[in-house]
């Protein structure tokens, strides 16, 4: 039980954390910084979902089962995303396929 | 009956739990609720490919059509964009301390956490709405009345379709999440919550900080990216 209790500080710390990317993404956003305003942005979005899924969801305090499971269903999401894109990706590659 | 079978080890937690707490099928406390939280998770990762899918159907048709979505995009309030995700970060805090209280038994914080978690979900909903009410005033929803000026209606279409279909699966699971919290709260009122057990607290939790990450992302994807493709 004790091993679940993460002190309300941590919750604060990672709260504003979240403020802060938010005001920064939102700000950046409204500057041209061309194909790196993409990159930036879900850059921030992975940084932010990753304090959620670590400090409030607990991941960081989980045990290795629980771990595994959400890497596991990451690492589908990523094979999903991957074997779509390099087929919608590469078809301008060949002349036959257009 | 099952008190008889099971091993003297497991006695002692049983009756330190209470037999409401403790199901005969666990050994401890702790592994009940270690297979709760496994439970929640198999669930949110069925979940995060449900999500999935919809994010590729974005990736690669914004790929395909990016002046298009770039310049659908640009309808999007990034105001009321903003200010809402900043509400849902502040109902995962409320929810993550709403889990503490229940788990150092503040019944009242409990409570407090639980309400307030609901009404930041409720504002969500709110500006969700009234964004809503503006796309369907412009003419921006997909179907018979869609009208959008330049060359690219047909694919300033696609993305609404996207932009419905995803913040509309989203704010389904804000209700949800709401109605989840609704017998949380009527639970906790009558004290059923404490430190021997608090697992409904803490999985509904990891419940809506996913629905608050499904968003983390949406926000930048159909508000933020793109306002400088011409």
């Amino acid at each position: 039980m004790a091993q679940h209790l993460v002190p309300p500080k941590i919750y604060f710390a990672v709260f504003t954390a979240l403020i802060v990317l938010t005001a920064t993404t939102t700000a950046i956003s409204f500057l041209d910084l061309g194909p790196w305003n993409t990159v930036v942005a879900l850059g921030i979005a992975f940084v932010k979902a990753t304090l959620v899924a670590l400090f409030f969801m607990h991941v960081k305090y989980s045990p290795p089962l629980t771990r595994i499971v959400v890497a596991g269903g990451l690492f589908w999401l990523a094979i999903l995303i991957a074997l779509t894109l390099s087929d919608f990706m590469t078809r301008g590659w060949v002349p036959i396929l257009r | 009956m099952a008190d008889a079978r099971a091993p003297a080890a497991s006695a002692a937690p049983a009756t330190q739990a209470g037999p409401r707490e403790l199901q005969h099928q666990f050994d401890t406390v702790e592994q009940q609720r270690g297979a709760s939280t496994l439970g929640m998770w198999v669930f949110l990762v069925t979940e995060i490919l449900f999500f999935g899918g919809l994010f590729l159907a974005y990736t690669v048709y914004r790929s395909e059509y990016a002046r298009a979505f770039a310049e659908a995009s640009r309808h999007l309030d990034i105001t009321l964009g903003t200010f809402n995700t900043a509400v849902l970060i502040v109902s995962s805090l409320t929810m993550a301390l709403a889990v503490f209280s229940a788990a150092t038994g503040r019944r009242r914080a409990l409570l407090v956490f639980l309400i307030a978690t609901m009404v930041l979900g409720g504002v969500f909903l709110g500006v969700k709405a009234v964004e809503y009410g503006h796309k369907f005033h412009d003419h921006l929803v997909p179907g018979p009345h869609f009208r959008f000026p330049g060359p690219y209606a047909r694919q300033a279409e696609i993305f609404y379709s996207l932009y419905f279909a995803m913040t509309g699966l989203h704010a389904a699971h804000m209700v949800i999440g709401i109605g989840i919290l609704t017998v949380l709260v009527l639970q906790a009122r009558k004290g059923r919550y404490g430190p021997a057990y608090y697992t409904p607290v803490e999985v509904s939790g990891l419940y809506w900080h996913f629905v608050d990450i499904v968003w983390i992302f949406l926000f930048p994807l159909l508000y933020l990216i793109g306002r400088h493709i011409h």
